[in-house]
């Protein structure tokens, strides 16, 4: 396989947050009875016409804006012509020629800790279309139009990613910066974020590219590396074989873990791209284009670089915590509650993060919110409980039995115990019983000191403050 | 009672006003006028005499609440291209036969606004596609003075009614000539403003680059009423001009001293009938005596108006005419195999040759490789057209000719050849390229034919009221408005 170069490249659909739809009035919220939010314009009724929606023309802007792009301060609409029982009016409105973002890209990092600039093509404002749906009657099949005329942002890179991996970790680049700047609310299963992957391989050192083809509609990452990597290695024992690739567009089957062409380039459709008459270009005026440049938030590049500098965090950690925007906000709003930063960032990508991951529970859904956690923190940094004590805390905090830390650690008794008194008369206590590791420990075996400690927390139910417990014991066997 | 059938929008006005008659009564009035005509002539192809009362009704009772909406009253037929929340809108088409618009257009909301009643839905060329109203399906418009001829198109209904004195006045939409050429066969008084003056919202799309609602009427002056109530920026139509309202009589009244008329010479040479011409020249004889000034301009590239019209105009209607594919609404196959078998036959069954036509041309133009070649270059002539004027306007203030070149044909006369009658807009067809406003009023007959001429006159951008001012000063010189057909 390493004889095989390959190239990837990606086709976002990034639905974008507006309160109504890009052309109409109509309520974008996901999930109402079939056709309540379809307007007399969403069912493309004779004489409708589309109005821009002002609001999805910013979200693009603030898009182009924050991958350094070039913003078309002129761009048009144009109609893409077709058939299809969920596009009413029998074409599309996106953008063709000029649209509204060109250029720009974005930083990715890989698991190796190096990176990667992926150039973007393009960004175009366009609709989508409606939903079909085939399992709700008998013998026919029904159109929900609710999803007609949401406002897309398609995100177009270059083919320059080299690897499956490089291409989740760029949609996931991707999904983060979009929920970063608020456009997108990057929920994949209501299909907010999707991707559409072009896949090639050609032999390592030829300039040409190799025939791609397209897997439509990913909308996990899961399903994403799952499609590469079966398509990569279709691909490449396709041509082993001799056998030619033939330009297609495929769909990937989550159930099989395989792709399966859905029509062929012989059978493209002509789309009769031309201008739409019914909407003058879209204008980005220099104060629209000052008023969002002025109300960007601090992208993921730069708070990186104050997390290190402002905060002394590793780069790696830096990186993982200002990677999305909930994330970052979540960890400012723990370092804002006086928790230590360094102790905040641990906590977050250790015990936080495993919880949540086990929970399948996004940062946003996270039981123990930032305050709380800094709750934590905070009783770690006065002794009041030790770092092991502190896990129990965020456990009882996690399954709600409390509101606080505090709550927790006076309900439950988990005072750390620092009184010299009380420690040494467990430590006297126990010591009485261990004769053989006092023993090891005289001779020279450090391992039996720790056994000793052991015991002692063990008999203090964790409570007993473990420096303490360490120093009064050294001095006992002294 | 001061007022009769053929009583201008304006002497109605008054009428009503000075409470000589009610809004209910002039229905009830042109309604049954309509009602024994029709039979004839084919102007209408919906009539709802009980709405049509309650309308009336509506607006004496606003009156009574001490209401001065300007035209308070007034009878109005509307094309069958305006969608009217809850009338049938037919747009001439098998495809919208037992279609029942959901919403209002605003040009109608906008009239309605104005106190308008509105007396019934008007014949027209399928989906606004011909110049003689031959491709309606729900049969042609008669020419109301000579039923053997045609009323023009594709505002058949909109030019036959008025003149039939169905109505004082009907909306109409041109796209390519279709208000001024029929205003001309009916000897009316017809006016295409400023693209994007009226929305477009809710009139059903032909070619959206192109297409402008406009009113008919007698006179210069009742278009001028009734452009007060149509236009107005509307925030439902993107193409629509955001403009404060300007009153289009203000300069009624202004002597034409001064008015400088340019004379395309493109606009007077062979393909127009002799006794159009001569009717031309005698009408702007009288321009002169109004101390106009009349100087010959040319404009070279609106020769290419036709060919670039027949490329711009299908090529948006392919598209435009996509919607009607009977899922939702219009036509339905009763039988088909699959989605596009359903596609297939409801459409093959629900429009006429005409517009079957012109899909098929727009979707050729449109397509893989021919797009350049085709639907760009026809961009850069109408961009090129539109300087001619440009350049036309440094030395006159307004442009006029005939409206068309050849006056109300016999029916079937050209019904076999598509391009011999695609040139019967040879003179209108420029001013929906340009989107400048344009209009025609009646100045006199063709000698040789016995059919009445339009005099054309197109103006500079929002220009309106000054070719207003000139037309009703040429009326108020004339008697030709005046004609009425014996029926």
């Amino acid at each position: 396989m390493s004889q095989w170069e390959i190239v990837i490249g990606l086709e976002t659909h990034v639905q974008l947050t507006t309160a109504s739809k890009i052309f109409s009035g109509s309520s974008t919220a996901f999930g109402a009875a079939p056709n309540t939010q379809a307007s007399v314009v969403d069912l493309a009724m004779p004489g409708a016409l589309p109005v821009m929606n002002k609001g999805a023309a910013e979200r693009a802007v603030k898009f182009g804006l924050a991958i350094g792009a070039k913003i078309n301060q002129r761009s048009i609409f144009a109609r893409k012509n077709y058939f299809y029982p969920d596009l009413p009016k029998g074409y599309q409105i996106s953008q063709y020629e000029t649209p509204i973002v060109e250029g720009g890209g974005l930083t990715i990092t890989l698991d190796d800790g190096t990176t990667k600039f992926i150039e973007l093509t393009r960004a175009h404002l366009e609709e989508d279309a409606g939903k079909s749906v085939h399992d709700q009657f008998d013998n026919a099949s029904g159109v929900d139009l609710n999803r007609a005329g949401t406002p897309l942002l398609e995100i177009v890179t270059e083919p320059v990613m080299r690897s499956g991996k490089e291409a989740i970790a760029y949609a996931k680049a991707l999904h983060g910066l979009v929920r970063y700047l608020d456009i997108c609310d990057g929920n994949m299963q209501e299909g907010s974020f999707r991707c559409d992957v072009n896949v090639s391989v050609r032999p390592m050192g030829q300039k040409e590219f190799g025939t791609r083809r397209e897997i439509k509609n990913l909308n996990s990452f899961k399903f994403m590396q799952q499609a590469i990597d079966y398509e990569v290695r279709w691909q490449i024992e396709q041509i082993e074989d001799g056998k030619k690739i033939v330009q297609a567009t495929v769909l990937f089957n989550p159930d099989t873990g395989e792709t399966r062409a859905m029509r062929t380039k012989e059978d493209a459709m002509d789309y009769r791209y031309f201008p739409d008459p019914d909407l003058p270009p879209l204008v980005v005026t220099d104060a629209m284009l000052a008023k969002i440049k002025n109300e960007m938030p601090e992208l993921p590049e730069a708070k990186c670089a104050r997390y290190t500098s402002e905060f002394k965090l590793s780069e790696y950690d830096a990186r993982l915590l200002s990677q999305d925007r909930a994330t970052s906000e979540y960890f400012e709003a723990a370092v804002a509650a006086k928790a230590d930063p360094k102790l905040v960032a641990n906590w977050m990508l250790g015990e936080l993060s495993a919880a949540l991951n086990r929970e399948e529970k996004s940062i946003e859904e996270s039981p123990v919110s930032a305050h709380q956690l800094a709750g934590v923190i905070a009783r770690i940094g006065d002794a009041t409980i030790s770092n092991k004590i502190a896990k129990t805390v965020f456990e009882a905090l996690w399954s709600g039995e409390a509101k606080s830390a505090d709550e927790v650690i006076e309900a439950k008794g988990l005072k750390q115990i620092s009184d010299v008194g009380a420690i040494e008369k467990i430590v006297d206590e126990v010591l009485a019983k261990s004769a053989a590791q006092i023993a090891d420990y005289k001779s020279g075996k450090e391992k039996a000191l720790m056994s000793i400690v052991g015991m002692v927390m063990k008999a203090s139910a964790g409570k007993a403050n473990p420096a303490q417990v360490n120093e009064i014991i050294k001095k006992k066997l002294s | 009672m001061s007022w009769n059938t053929f009583t201008t929008v304006a002497e109605t006005k008054k009428a009503l006003d000075s409470k000589q008659v009610s809004a209910v009564e002039l229905a009830q009035h042109y309604l049954s006028r309509a009602l024994s005509l029709n039979k004839s002539l084919n102007a209408f192809i919906t009539i709802d005499s009980e709405r049509t009362i309650s309308e009336a009704q509506a607006q004496d009772n606003r009156r009574s609440k001490g209401d001065v909406a300007p035209l308070l009253g007034v009878p109005i037929a509307h094309k069958d291209i305006y969608l009217i929340d809850g009338w049938r809108t037919t747009c001439g088409s098998k495809m919208l036969e037992n279609f029942i618009a959901p919403y209002t257009s605003t040009v109608v909301q906008n009239m309605a606004n104005a106190g308008m009643v509105t007396l019934g839905k008007l014949n027209m060329d399928e989906f606004a596609m011909g110049s003689s109203n031959e491709t309606s399906y729900f049969g042609p418009v008669k020419n109301p003075w000579d039923l053997s001829r045609v009323p023009g198109g594709s505002s058949g209904g909109s030019a036959a009614s008025v003149a039939a004195g169905l109505t004082p006045a009907s909306t109409g939409t041109d796209t390519g000539g279709s208000i001024r050429q029929p205003a001309m066969f009916c000897n009316l008084t017809g006016l295409k403003p400023t693209y994007g003056i009226c929305s477009r919202y809710g009139i059903i799309a032909f070619a959206s680059s192109l297409d402008q609602a406009g009113p008919f009427a007698q006179t210069a002056e009742d278009c001028a009423l009734l452009l007060n109530a149509m236009a107005g920026f509307d925030p439902h139509d993107a193409t629509s001009l955001d403009r404060p309202k300007e009153d289009y009589t203000r300069d009624l009244a202004k002597p034409l001293k001064g008015l400088r008329i340019g004379l395309p010479k493109e606009f007077f040479g062979e393909g127009v009938a002799s006794g159009i011409a001569k009717a031309v020249e005698d009408a702007l004889d009288v321009y002169r005596k109004l101390g106009a000034t009349t100087v010959e301009v040319s404009l070279p590239n609106v020769k290419y108006s036709v060919p670039a019209y027949y490329v711009v105009a299908p090529a948006e209607a392919s598209s435009n005419l996509s919607r009607f594919d009977g899922a939702r609404f219009g036509h339905r196959a009763k039988e088909y195999d699959d989605i596009i078998d359903m596609y297939k036959r409801s459409r093959a069954e629900g429009f006429g040759a005409e517009v079957k036509r012109r899909i098929l041309i727009g979707t050729y133009v449109l397509s893989h490789g021919y797009y350049d070649a085709y639907y760009l270059q026809a961009g850069k002539l109408r961009r090129l057209i539109a300087e001619d004027f440009k350049k036309a306007y440094e030395v006159c203030d307004v442009v006029m000719g005939p409206t068309a070149p050849e006056g109300a044909f016999q029916f079937g006369a050209k019904s076999d050849d598509p391009v011999k009658m695609y040139l019967n807009d040879i003179f209108t067809i420029c001013a929906n390229l340009t989107g400048q406003p344009a209009m025609s009023h009646p100045c006199g007959v063709d000698k040789d034919t016995g059919q009445f001429v339009g005099m054309h006159i197109i103006g500079n951008y929002l220009d309106e009221a000054r070719m207003l001012n000139a037309a009703h000063q040429y009326q108020l010189a004339t008697e030709w408005h005046k004609a009425h057909p014996a029926l």
